[in-house]
């Protein structure tokens, strides 16, 4: 059962205290966009093995949606920051190669 | 016999009897000890019968391995099958029945499958109950049921209590015996805040039993003296009948409390189930000794060796007077040792070794034991308790060399590590063949949420084997876990033992190592689910070669032991019949919980009225005082009608409804969702919410607006009322309310976070009660206090004001078609207000009604209900909603994906009024049938109905359905076949069957 | 009002640690930028006090004010006071962006008094409240349910959780903190 720092109370929060919210970093397509932007924005998910960036909501407890960077495969964590960025803030993602070199993400590195 | 010998028993307190019952006969035994221990000093060696074969089983360990000592434990609300007894504490009034036979424990008609077994063998239900097919239904399933299951399930309540702890340490130490101890002080030390459980009620662990000597004093004194020392400690929790009983993920630990089990008269939970975090975990767990498996090794009498030297150390119970030790290992010898030392009889020693033992082997010859090195058990004699064994050499293929009489014997395959709770979460083994064990490999350690490894093996359950290396062990790995802290340990002297000569194992899979078919078939690995060596290799015969295949093919380990004993002898037999190493079969996963704990502690507190959160307005309680017949809607109970003295419910509805259209009708709305949405931006903000053009409307002016998800689905309505140029207040559903909340928060957080929008739920601020009816604003004047006239408070306006002497925000919409107030008042006045309503509307015959009479009422106007209408595949333009829907809006949430090409497909079915022909009623989610048939030969479907009831104001069947063209069609008449047969025709016709100019709703 | 009543009408229950629910108390959201200067001036000037820092409470001599998350606060206050300081606040934040609502009556107020109400809020809240401060607001779960709690004195809790739960929650803190059931060191 994971336990991650919600980065705007600050609680070390067990899963029970948060709800998942999928992938994170979706760009947003409506009205205009083509059919394959809708269907990969809607649809069309990472799965990867390995790091993978997710929105969770520490929803027992102070409300606020954030961002988790983390392995699928050990659970480790590489950290948790804000929800209201478009990608991955750049200390998160060092951190991420000082342990997993060579990762990749969609097209982030 | 087993029996209590005079002396000794360093658990039990020989001036404290107790009395307990066993099958129904009075026992007695002493404070201290387990139910086995009791059984054993009264010579009850049966305890039950095992699962397939129906064979007599006696006790064979004395901890939480134990496989057969299974037993029924209480009575009536206290009632509990399948308890160890080695692991069940006595106490007065204490009763227990063994299980798992029929009609005695003593004479069992089962037991003729014993007879039968080379007809039942590995996979033979599996190849049995195949053919015929129709026979599994009458025949094969009725039999296992009957036949399947050790204990019987309880048939009342559960009589005791159960509750959570959630607990947070920074090292947590599983297991009280030396090692563990020696690990918690070296942490504690370290200024780590620890927690040392134990399963038992007693600290110390093997050590104590097998009299090791620590720093020059015996090991008891070591133990007494660092518990004390650990008790002294503010930074360190211990706790005794406490079991770890699961690792997960980030330090997620269970720890299983046994509270009152031990003393059922103590008030408070039977169990406590502690949720734990802890940074790092130190399993100090020991190790379980593994039986040999020669023919009649099931027999009763036959036991552990360590489990002989437990029983006779710490209870006093000897389990026979003669007892033939057989080892592969010099650990065994400390039992041959030790029941001579007590007087009784050792008339050999079967050593597998040729070469033998050291140092204890030669005490023992010293002390006159005869000592037989090379040689092996061919032959077990006895059927309910052992009473002769048959020597050969282990070399050969079981030829009898003698036969001696004893009433005992203790076996000893070496030892396996508990690695159980290294493994939960994903620690890997290594086989060690110099110690033939598996034991952690700590490259591989599990790790937690930093990466970092958080499950460190000390001690013997590292597979360090003497008091020695143990307590070395057990320091050392406590200060590598105190620098994974980021801590540092003082230095401390840490303790120290002699070092032991002794002579390396040998493995023997197999006795003797060329046993014959006819032994191998009586050569237990599973005692519980009766698992034998001929099993596996058959398994392995017939291509079984992964392990987890061969387990659940043969059932070996599938036990409630989970295979503690049989789980390595199993793998090593899997892996002679393939000839490959061990380490290449592999091991099978380790599961939580280490030992089954009850069901009850895993629901903890969440019973009877807190088993879930029930909801309940301000009104709830005169609902409840009134009869009121609840549904449930999300957590809350709603009223679905209100029937009186001799009513049926749908009586009472359709009373509801006339009276309600009559005259006068009370609703309890307060469920539905409140919210507020203010800030410079909430127009638009709310442009994007709902489909609707909500940043023009007026403000004092109320809307209906729906809600879609991103993928285009109709997710939720309700109406809009704009309180100011900045503020709006949503209306939700009364499922919706979270839901929507969560939905506007997410979308302000995730999306548009520079939007100038702040949001918050007043769903439970305000008690708010829809006045509905002909009669509705003459109840409201009676109350008085602002005007509620149709001028002042037009149709779809809202206007703050007082009424009756009440704060209240008063709404004019309609969900029934009548002249409909709902009117919100602070929720602590709620029930007063209810109660003004009731009074002052008594004049005109006011009547509550339920959920159940608003559902028809809206039916009859037509207007749709999310969760009937809506089922998540359904969008606003199906429902004939295009009114609400804006053209002139760029985007909102759900747009995008209502342009796709299958939802403006003019052929999804769309929303029609259904009338039947004959005035009946279409059943619930009734399908309507068209021309042909589909590829798998069923008739199309061209529509279903979505909303159907009598409707007491029109007196018939009134439906909403979706149909294929259905818009199309009006006046054409289509078919609803009914399950029963025949079917139902009803007219397509216009939704709205009830005041189509609304004139009603806008006087 | 004189006819407004709570939830539970004051249910109490006295095991090893006391359960009771509160009268009616006044509470009052709010929503805003706390870096504003207006608006820090407005909580200042109408509460009597700071806006508390992360996972704080700050208390003015009749308000106190919790912190609920990074741009809500609740104020705590005397029920019959409420309605006056929402207008108050109202007034004085003028044009500012932020929402002030009235909430007195969307929740249940409960207390819990005695020596050994950490134990009684750990049965129930995966907080550890071995290292809960005095000073300090969580909100978090009560088994199945949102809620949030602080420490008045080390012997004195105030836990708040809506009010349709209202006795979902006086049920679990009552069975909880029944005699015998302590569980003693942890």
């Amino acid at each position: 059962m994971l336990i991650l720092e919600c980065p705007y109370c600050g609680v070390h929060a067990e899963e029970t205290e948060l709800h998942a919210g999928g992938e994170a970093h979706l760009k947003r397509f409506g009205p205009g966009s083509s059919d394959d932007d809708f269907e990969n924005y809607l649809f069309m998910r990472e799965n990867p093995k390995g790091v993978h960036f997710e929105r969770w909501r520490h929803v027992n407890g102070c409300g606020k949606w954030f961002h988790a960077a983390r392995c699928t495969m050990t659970l480790e964590v590489f950290g948790t920051y804000s929800a209201q960025t478009t990608e991955p803030p750049k200390d998160i993602c060092d951190k991420i190669s000082a342990k997993r070199p060579g990762w990749s993400w969609r097209n982030f590195s | 016999m087993s029996t209590r010998i005079q002396t000794g028993g360093r658990l039990i307190d020989r001036t404290k009897s107790v009395t307990f019952k066993f099958n129904g006969r009075k026992l007695q035994g002493y404070a201290g000890d387990t139910l086995a221990s009791a059984l054993l000093a009264n010579d009850q060696m049966l305890v039950g019968r095992s699962f397939k074969y129906h064979r007599p089983r006696g006790v064979v360990a004395s901890g939480a391995e134990e496989p057969n000592a299974l037993v029924n434990m209480g009575e009536g609300a206290f009632f509990e099958p399948n308890q160890r007894a080695t692991t069940t504490e006595v106490f007065d009034g204490l009763t227990a029945t063994s299980q798992n036979h029929w009609p005695t424990l003593e004479f069992d008609v089962g037991a003729i499958n014993t007879y039968l077994s080379r007809f039942l063998p590995a996979g033979f239900y599996y190849k049995m109950f195949m053919y015929p097919r129709a026979f599994w239904k009458h025949v094969y399933e009725p039999f296992i049921r009957q036949s399947a299951g050790l204990g019987k399930a309880p048939k009342q309540k559960d009589g005791s209590d159960y509750e959570h702890f959630y607990a947070f340490y920074d090292v947590v130490v599983i297991g009280g015996g030396i090692a563990g101890l020696q690990a918690a002080k070296t942490a504690a030390a370290a200024g780590a805040k620890v927690l040392v459980m134990e399963q038992t009620a007693d600290w110390g662990g093997r050590a104590v039993v097998d009299g090791a000597e620590i720093d020059g004093a015996s090991a008891d004194a070591f133990v007494a003296a660092t518990v004390a020392e650990l008790q002294a400690m503010d930074n360190v929790t211990l706790k005794t009948r406490m079991m770890g009983a699961g690792v997960y993920d980030h330090g997620y630990l269970l720890g299983y409390e046994r509270v009152s089990d031990h003393d059922p008269s103590l008030a408070g939970p039977r169990h406590r189930l502690w949720r734990i975090r802890t940074a790092q975990i130190i399993s100090a767990t020991g190790a379980i000794e593994r039986p040999l498996s020669f023919a009649g090794n099931d027999i009763p009498g036959v036991l552990l060796a360590s489990a002989v030297r437990d029983y006779l150390v710490n209870w006093g119970v000897s389990i026979g007077e003669r007892t033939i030790v057989v080892t592969n290992n010099d650990d065994a010898y400390r039992t041959a040792i030790a029941l001579k030392q007590a007087g009784l009889s050792v008339p050999m020693i079967l050593d597998a070794r040729k070469s033998g033992g050291g140092a204890l082997a030669q005490q023992a010859r010293d002390m006159g034991i005869r000592v037989e090195n090379g040689k092996a058990i061919a032959k077990v004699h006895g059927g309910k308790r052992v009473t002769a064994v048959s020597i050969c050499d282990q070399a050969g293929e079981g030829v009898v060399l003698d036969t001696i009489g004893c009433d005992a014997v203790a076996m000893s395959g070496g030892w396996s590590p508990v690695v159980h709770l290294y493994s939960h979460c994903g620690g890997k083994l290594n086989w060690d063949a110099e110690q033939v064990m598996f034991r952690p490999d700590l490259t591989r350690m599990p790790t937690n949420q930093n990466g970092q490894g958080f499950v460190m093996p000390a001690g013997t359950a590292n597979g360090e084997m003497s008091t020695a290396a143990t307590l070395a062990d057990a320091t050392a790995r406590a200060l590598d876990v105190v620098a994974a802290l980021g801590k540092s340990a003082p230095t401390l002297t840490a303790p120290t033992a002699a070092s032991e000569d002794a002579a390396a194992i040998e493995p023997v899979w197999m006795m003797p190592q060329g046993a014959n078919i006819k032994l191998r078939m009586k050569s237990w690995l599973d005692y519980q689910n009766d698992v034998k060596v001929s099993d596996v290799q058959l398994a392995a015969r017939e291509g079984y070669e992964s392990v987890e295949h061969t387990k659940r093919y043969t059932t070996l380990g599938m036990a409630t032991d989970q295979g503690k004993l049989s789980n390595i002898n199993g793998l090593a037999t899997l892996s002679g019949a393939l000839n490959a190493d061990i380490p290449q079969v592999g091991t099978t996963t380790f599961r939580p919980p280490y030992t089954p704990i009850s069901l009850a502690s895993i629901a903890g507190s969440a019973r009877d009225e807190v088993f879930q959160p029930i909801r309940k307005t301000p009104m709830q309680d005169w609902h409840m005082a009134n009869g009121a017949d609840f549904e449930p809607v999300g957590h809350w109970r709603r009223p679905y009608c209100f029937p009186r003295a001799g009513e049926t419910k749908a009586q009472a509805v359709e009373r509801e409804i006339l009276q309600t259209r009559k005259s006068l009708g009370l609703l309890d709305a307060s469920t539905l969702g409140k919210i507020i949405v203010k800030g410079p931006d909430a127009g638009k903000f709310m442009d994007m919410l709902y489909t609707n053009m909500m940043s023009t409307l007026k403000v004092g002016k109320c809307r209906y607006g729906l809600m879609c998800s991103e993928n285009g689905f109709l997710s939720d309505d309700g109406v809009v009322a704009r309180i100011d140029e900045n503020t709006f207040l949503c209306h939700t559903t009364t499922g919706g309310a979270d839901r929507i909340h969560a939905h506007m928060e997410e979308w302000l957080q995730t999306e548009w976070w520079d939007w100038k929008v702040y949001t918050a739920n007043v769903t439970e601020q305000f008690a708010q009660v829809a006045v509905v009816g002909p009669n509705a604003r003459k109840v409201l004047e009676k109350l008085g206090g602002m005007d509620v006239s149709k001028e002042a408070l037009g149709f779809m306006e809202w206007a703050d004001g007082t009424l009756g002497g009440f704060d209240a925000r008063v709404y004019r919409i309609s969900f029934s078609g009548e002249l409909s107030y709902e009117i919100a008042v602070p929720a602590s006045q709620g029930r007063v207000f209810w109660d003004a309503l009731l009074a002052a509307g008594a004049e005109f015959n006011v009547m509550p009604y339920g959920t159940e009479a608003l559902h028809v009422m809206r039916a009859e106007k037509g207007f749709i209900m999310i969760g009937d209408e809506t089922d998540g595949t359904i969008i606003p333009q199906d429902l004939g909603l295009n009114w609400a829907i804006s053209k002139k809006k760029e985007d909102y949430i759900g747009k995008r994906a209502q342009e796709r090409t299958f939802m403006v497909d003019s052929k999804r079915w769309k929303l029609v009024g259904l009338e039947t022909t004959d005035g009946s009623v279409i059943p619930d989610g009734a399908y309507a049938v068209g021309e042909g048939v589909n590829a798998n030969g069923q008739r199309n479907m061209i529509g279903r109905v979505t909303s159907t009831y009598y409707s007491p104001t029109l007196g018939r069947g009134i439906a909403m359905g979706l149909v294929l063209d259905g818009p199309d069609r009006m006046g054409e008449t289509i078919e609803f076949p009914k399950v029963d047969g025949g079917s139902i025709t009803a007219k397509i016709v216009d939704q709205v069957f009830y005041d189509k100019e609304g004139t009603k709703q806008d006087v | 009002m004189s006819n407004a009543v709570t939830a539970l009408n004051g249910a109490k229950s006295t095991g090893y640690v006391t359960v009771k629910e509160a009268p009616l108390t006044g509470m009052i959201t709010l929503r805003g930028t706390f870096a504003s200067k207006g608006f820090a001036k407005m909580v200042k000037s109408v509460f009597g006090t700071d806006i508390p820092e992360q996972r704080k409470v700050s208390k003015g001599p009749e308000a106190t004010v919790l912190w609920m998350s990074p741009d809500e606060l609740m104020v705590v206050c005397d029920y019959a006071a409420a309605q006056d300081l929402v207008a108050k606040a109202t007034a004085q934040l003028g044009d500012e962006h932020a929402l002030v609502v009235n909430v007195s009556d969307a929740r249940a107020v409960f207390t819990l008094s005695g020596a050994q109400l950490r134990e009684v809020i750990a049965k129930e809240a995966p907080v550890d409240m071995s290292q809960f401060e005095m000073g300090e607001v969580r909100r978090t779960r009560f088994a199945q349910i949102a809620a949030a709690f602080w420490l008045e004195a080390e012997d004195h809790a105030r836990i708040i959780c809506f009010r349709s739960f209202a006795e979902y929650m006086f049920n679990l803190l009552k069975n909880a903190s029944q005699p015998g059931y302590e569980v003693g060191g942890w």
